[in-house]
């Protein structure tokens, strides 16, 4: 009778308590997506929910709001700024899986491992008082002076030269994202099978030909999902970019000039929101910001499952 | 000659390879140096165990902050905890449950989600219903940050242990729960301090989620129904701010941060080296 109790009961109570925190976690997510589409919910019924995405508008006293500034600022942002990490991200990752010695080889990888903790807002310090003055006075300042005099017409595209601006915040969440996407990239590589390499080696080939024609070739599915999920990591990033973007509602047409991201208009506008319209529009904004984060996310899990060779279907 | 070519191809590759890492590396230390030498100064014994001065006023320190940052992060991770453990734990030791596979799902959807959101969502579940800023909803925010990883370390831990020991528990008699309970768990303590530990230093230098719902305040204080300082949003608001002396003391904030995030990372890598 004791045994029954203490084990079928036991269990049925053990599985039980583990089912339903299970059931909370799933319960949150859900509640999650619920809240942000309720929340915007006044937002997609007044302008239309396609309206809203592709509006330009972005004016809290004519009580007009569309996403479409910040959502192109996301995705021009968060693409160049891999479109800088990729190939340095890439080479740390084959210094430290394929050429450097051991103890170097530690070294980088610990030291990376480091930076990528470091916090968001401690980049955007950082970015605030030493990255935009520098960019300022040595990249924008005699850009600018200098299309002032032989080419006018790329005045508008470069736009103000203060420093604050989309230039300096893709600089930084390039920074930001490279530890992230080299130590992914590193994982990938170490996944090829030794005896790939050593095939090769045997063959005659030299140690680049081995990296390029073996290693890049079987990590590719890892080496591409972990790109991706650096954009989802960039796309997602909040304060760094709050602080350098120069946050201003109007499209995102000029390199250095302010912009916005959807991440960065709700970090910026949601304490001080005034009135029923434009909170519903910043929590519209932020479930546009969960569905894109959920399809990048997919993506990478897709190619992953795709693209790998061997261990990686699963 | 076509075997020369190829060589110098080699040569060329492997100086642009440690290039591109000198590219990635040179800016990081740069940065992290930066932090520690304009930090270091700002630190003294007023950062520590005073409140913030008033607006441009010299002195005044990180108390509130410091002592928030901990309530805050404390708190998440029993939520987050709780539930990650959880997970994972019924994920890995249950793996016929029916549960499991949309539990997966549902991990990974939460872990690509930017930290911002989990915010949104804590103002709008826990700040409005509860008519004002505080602390206790900026941990709700932070521990949804926590549970993906919390409950995917935690399967992963206990999936290497063998299912030998397992065995071995259930032929001595051993109901189930008393196995995980008694034999997994205990066998799997090192990884999982690990991942806890991982899951806080992730969550605790995270400002977006707490700008709305922990929001800050001057004040030391401890209840968790009311607003509440932390160092990553404090670090955000001098940064910004026009004063030169709360600038100063963001420098020494973001310099506490990174040493407080550094030791917790270490901490997890010896838990995990022990186990």
């Amino acid at each position: 009778m004791r045994d029954k109790i203490y084990g079928q009961l036991g269990d049925r109570v053990f599985t039980a308590g583990l089912v339903l925190l299970g059931l909370a976690v799933m319960l949150i997510a859900g509640l999650m997506a619920w809240e942000l589409g309720a929340g915007g919910w006044e937002a997609f019924r007044s302008f239309g929910f396609w309206g809203f995405v592709r509006g330009s508008a972005w004016n809290a006293v004519a009580e007009q709001f569309g996403a479409w500034p910040f959502l192109l600022g996301t995705l021009i942002t968060s693409a160049a700024a891999l479109a800088l990490a990729f190939l340095p991200a890439l080479a740390a990752a084959i210094a430290v899986a394929e050429y450097a010695p051991r103890w170097l080889a530690e070294a980088v990888a610990y030291l990376i491992d480091l930076l990528a903790a470091l916090p968001s807002v401690v980049y955007g310090l950082w970015g605030i008082f030493v990255l935009v003055p520098l960019v300022r006075d040595h990249l924008e300042q005699p850009l600018f002076l200098w299309s002032a005099e032989h080419a006018p017409a790329l005045m508008g595209v470069l736009g103000p030269p203060t420093g604050i601006g989309m230039l300096s915040a893709v600089l930084v969440l390039a920074l930001m994202i490279v530890p992230y996407a080299s130590s992914l990239a590193r994982d990938a590589i170490r996944l090829v099978p030794r005896a790939q390499r050593e095939a090769m080696y045997a063959l005659g080939a030299t140690r680049w030909e081995v990296v390029r024609r073996v290693v890049l070739p079987y990590a590719r599915g890892g080496i591409f999902a972990g790109v991706i999920l650096a954009l989802a990591r960039a796309i997602g990033e909040t304060m760094a970019v709050t602080m350098l973007i120069g946050n201003s509602g109007q499209l995102p047409y000029s390199v250095f000039g302010p912009a916005a991201t959807m991440a960065s208009v709700i970090a910026n506008e949601f304490a001080e929101a005034e009135g029923g319209l434009q909170l519903s529009s910043l929590l519209a904004v932020g479930f546009l910001l969960m569905l894109l984060s959920l399809a990048v996310n997919l993506v990478a899990d897709f190619i992953l499952r795709r693209m790998s060779v061997g261990e990686g279907r699963k | 000659m076509n075997l020369r070519r190829r060589y110098l191809r080699d040569r060329l590759m492997v100086a642009l390879v440690y290039l591109g890492t000198l590219l990635v590396l040179l800016p990081l230390l740069f940065i992290l140096g930066y932090v520690f030498v304009k930090g270091i100064g700002a630190l003294n014994w007023d950062f520590f165990t005073k409140p913030p001065a008033p607006p441009g006023e010299p002195g005044g320190g990180m108390l509130p902050a410091i002592v928030g940052t901990f309530v805050i992060d404390l708190m998440a991770l029993a939520m987050g905890g709780l539930l990650g453990l959880g997970g994972g734990v019924l994920m890995a030791e249950y793996p016929e449950h029916p549960l499991n596979r949309p539990l997966r799902l549902v991990a990974n959807v939460l872990g690509g989600i930017p930290a911002i959101l989990m915010g949104l969502f804590a103002f709008v579940f826990v700040v409005v219903p509860m008519g004002g800023f505080s602390a206790f909803s900026g941990s709700v925010a932070l521990a949804i940050l926590m549970i993906p990883i919390i409950m995917r370390a935690t399967e992963e831990v206990l999936r290497i242990l063998p299912w030998e020991l397992r065995e071995a528990g259930l032929a001595l008699g051993l109901p189930r729960w008393r196995v995980t309970l008694s034999l997994i768990l205990p066998a799997a303590k090192g990884g999982i301090v690990t991942g806890l530990l991982l899951a806080l230093a992730r969550a605790a230098g995270e400002a977006a989620p707490l700008l709305f719902t922990a929001f800050g305040n001057p004040f030391i204080s401890f209840d968790p129904l009311g607003p509440m300082d932390s160092l990553p949003l404090k670090i955000y608001v001098y940064a910004i701010s026009p004063y030169e002396e709360w600038i100063r003391q963001a420098w020494g904030a973001a310099l506490l941060l990174a040493l407080l995030l550094m030791v917790t990372n270490f901490l997890a890598r010896r838990a995990l080296r022990r186990s």
